[in-house]
């Protein structure tokens, strides 16, 4: 496997965004954003709809360029690293996009395996074993001949959850798991978020607006505001929701009830 | 009136189905003149929906603008509800950027920088897919195999019917058009001159072309573009993995490959069109029909039309993948990216063989 760890963690803080502007074209939709993410840490990215939280992740795992700032894993600056060096970070990610995004022309087992041919040098049969074993640890060991477009949205996203850990990344990302998952599906993936944490070590970034979510897999969240176009706070949210530093976000996390 | 405010009393029905009257067609004149409130009154009110708070609403604008107030006191609760629901909308559409109508000069110089922007997506991802092409020659590209194959057979074996059917009925145009001129001069054997040289030189290359670009540079461009809106290119580009060569790459070298092997099908059949008619509506042999065609159709007619069903491949791929792949993330922008893909290649085509031919003719070929 890939995994000797790339990214040398500075004092525990494996993630770093400073002073960030992110705009589209002359558009700011954020600014001055800074926060850290710890090794081992699960950090949400939360906010009301079109604030920003899904540009925020772009950004993180380099789909997008920042307009100001700069965003460092361990010490490498994503938008400054040469081509060898950015190729080794994105192996250390793991990224589950909002509809899954799993390769419509791929079976299952060719989706999980397409990581894994990249960048190992397993062979054939080594790879069918991982992609089964990931499968399973998703619950679809036996799918692997299903196209997407034959499982349902719960199954799909755990398909695709299943292909962003093939590389048992060090880093996953998540834009928006709960989304289109109905209450029980949504808190199962919740658990499996944790329990990718707990037995792997795995530092996760989480962009949700699902407050149920929020409660039972966060360690520290940041806010981000669409109005200020800024981020209005970083810490706990249970703290958050104790002692909220902004009426925003004390609306946000009580849904806006007194 | 009462005192000095309007009564605006409603009556019946005040539904969307039924014809009620308009706030403009109000009078706001009374006998002393303007009044300075007006007082809705609903006690004849029978059943309503949406046209009555369409009415108020409108009718709050007006008295607004004029300064008068406006006593709702009598409106129904639950109309009362809705209009202040309505009214909390915290940001007002007309705040939006969308909304400014732009100016005549505004317009052209955004049309001139979208022109401008067009031209270098253009160059960039000619350049992009050269590099990529330079790549897979040196065995460096990553493009499965799977796909590659999945592409021959979708632009080769797929499309013969359609160009069957196209191909046979533009011969059988030829030989007739050609039948009907050249038998006003008694010169009926020249028929098979015309559809030799006007299919293997010309029509072969040109109506495969048009046919691909409807058919599979619309397909290119559907299936990137969906690709694009599903977020499955982003997850290429998270795995290190080149879009232009995961994606792009199978699809133009497959059509590229496969647009001389159907060209020669299409001259195949063309002419076979044109042979039906020639034997079958004019006194002509099957040995006359296929002489006359050897005398004055060569080699350099065939391979003309060849490298031009080479060039329109690469025309067609590239504007599928291209508009594909500059998709924008709305699902109703996949349908667009299809037609633009359909248009720029049928401009490039006409364009390139007009090209093409200006330099045959320079060189004499």
């Amino acid at each position: 496997m890939v995994s000797e760890p790339f990214i040398p963690a500075n004092d525990g803080v494996l993630i770093t965004v400073e002073d960030l502007t992110m705009a589209y074209g002359a558009r700011v939709i954020m600014q001055n954003v800074s926060f850290t993410i710890n090794y081992g840490e699960i950090m949400i990215i939360m906010g009301g709809s079109g604030c920003g939280k899904s540009t925020l992740l772009r950004h993180m795992i380099g789909l997008k360029m920042p307009y100001r700032g700069r965003i460092l894993f361990g010490v490498a600056d994503i938008s400054r690293v040469d081509d060898a060096q950015r190729r080794r970070l994105l192996a250390s990610f793991g990224v589950l996009y909002q509809g899954g995004a799993l390769w419509s022309s791929m079976t299952l087992e060719e989706n999980v395996a397409l990581p894994l041919g990249e960048f190992t040098d397993l062979d054939a049969r080594a790879i069918r074993d991982l992609v089964s074993l990931k499968l399973a640890l998703v619950g679809l060991d036996g799918y692997q001949s299903y196209y997407p477009s034959e499982i349902s949205g719960g199954m799909r996203k755990r398909a695709a959850l299943a292909r962003a850990i093939a590389l048992d990344p060090e880093i996953l990302f998540f834009d928006e798991p709960s989304a289109g998952l109905d209450p029980v599906s949504s808190r199962r993936l919740d658990d499996l978020i944790l329990e990718i944490r707990d037995t792997m070590n795995t530092t996760i970034v989480v962009v949700t607006h699902e407050l149920a979510s929020i409660f039972a897999i966060s360690d520290n969240a940041v806010y981000l505001d669409a109005v200020t176009k800024t981020m209005l706070a970083c810490g706990d949210p249970r703290d958050m929701a104790k002692d909220p530093p902004d009426p925003r976000i004390y609306e946000f996390l009580t849904r806006g009830e007194t | 009136m009462r005192g000095d405010a309007l009564v605006v009393a409603f009556a019946g029905d005040w539904k969307l189905a039924a014809d009620v009257p308009r706030v403009a067609a109000l009078s706001l004149e009374g006998s002393t003149g303007q009044p300075t409130s007006i007082v809705v009154d609903t006690d004849n009110l029978g059943a309503w929906d949406s046209a009555l708070l369409v009415y108020i609403i409108n009718l709050r604008d007006r008295c607004a603008a004029l300064n008068i107030d406006l006593n709702l006191d009598a409106l129904p609760p639950s109309a009362v509800r809705l209009l202040t629901l309505a009214d909390a909308v915290p940001e007002k559409a007309s705040d939006c950027e969308h909304c400014d109508d732009p100016n005549v000069r505004e317009r052209v110089g955004q049309f001139c920088l979208a022109i401008f922007r067009d031209v270098t997506e253009m160059l960039a991802f000619v350049g992009e897919c050269t590099a990529a092409m330079l790549r897979l020659c040196c065995g460096k590209a990553r493009m499965r195999r799977q796909d590659f194959l999945n592409s021959i057979q979708d632009c080769g074996p797929h499309a013969l019917p359609i160009v069957t059917l196209i191909s046979f009925l533009v011969g059988l145009i030829i030989a007739f058009l050609g039948a009907v001129v050249l038998k006003r001069m008694a010169a009926e054997f020249y028929v098979s001159y015309i559809v030799g040289y006007g299919i293997l030189r010309e029509m072969g290359a040109l109506m495969v072309g048009i046919i691909m670009a409807g058919r599979t540079g619309a397909a290119f461009a559907a299936e990137i573009g969906s690709m694009k809106v599903s977020e499955e290119l982003d997850a290429l580009r998270t795995l290190g993995i080149s879009p232009i060569e995961f994606v792009v790459l199978p699809r133009l070298t497959a059509l590229v490959l496969m647009m001389p092997l159907l060209t020669l099908y299409a001259d195949l059949i063309g002419v076979g069109g044109g042979w039906f008619i020639a034997v079958a509506t004019l006194d002509i042999s099957h040995h006359q029909f296929f002489s006359g065609m050897i005398d004055v159709v060569g080699m350099a007619d065939l391979v003309m039309g060849l490298v031009k069903s080479v060039v329109f491949g690469v025309v067609v791929a590239f504007s599928g993948c291209l508009r594909g792949m500059h998709c924008e993330n709305r699902s109703d922008a996949v349908g667009a990216a299809a037609t633009r893909a359909v248009v720029t290649s049928i401009t490039l085509i006409t364009i390139t063989n007009a090209l093409i031919d200006g330099i045959a003719t320079l060189y004499g070929i």
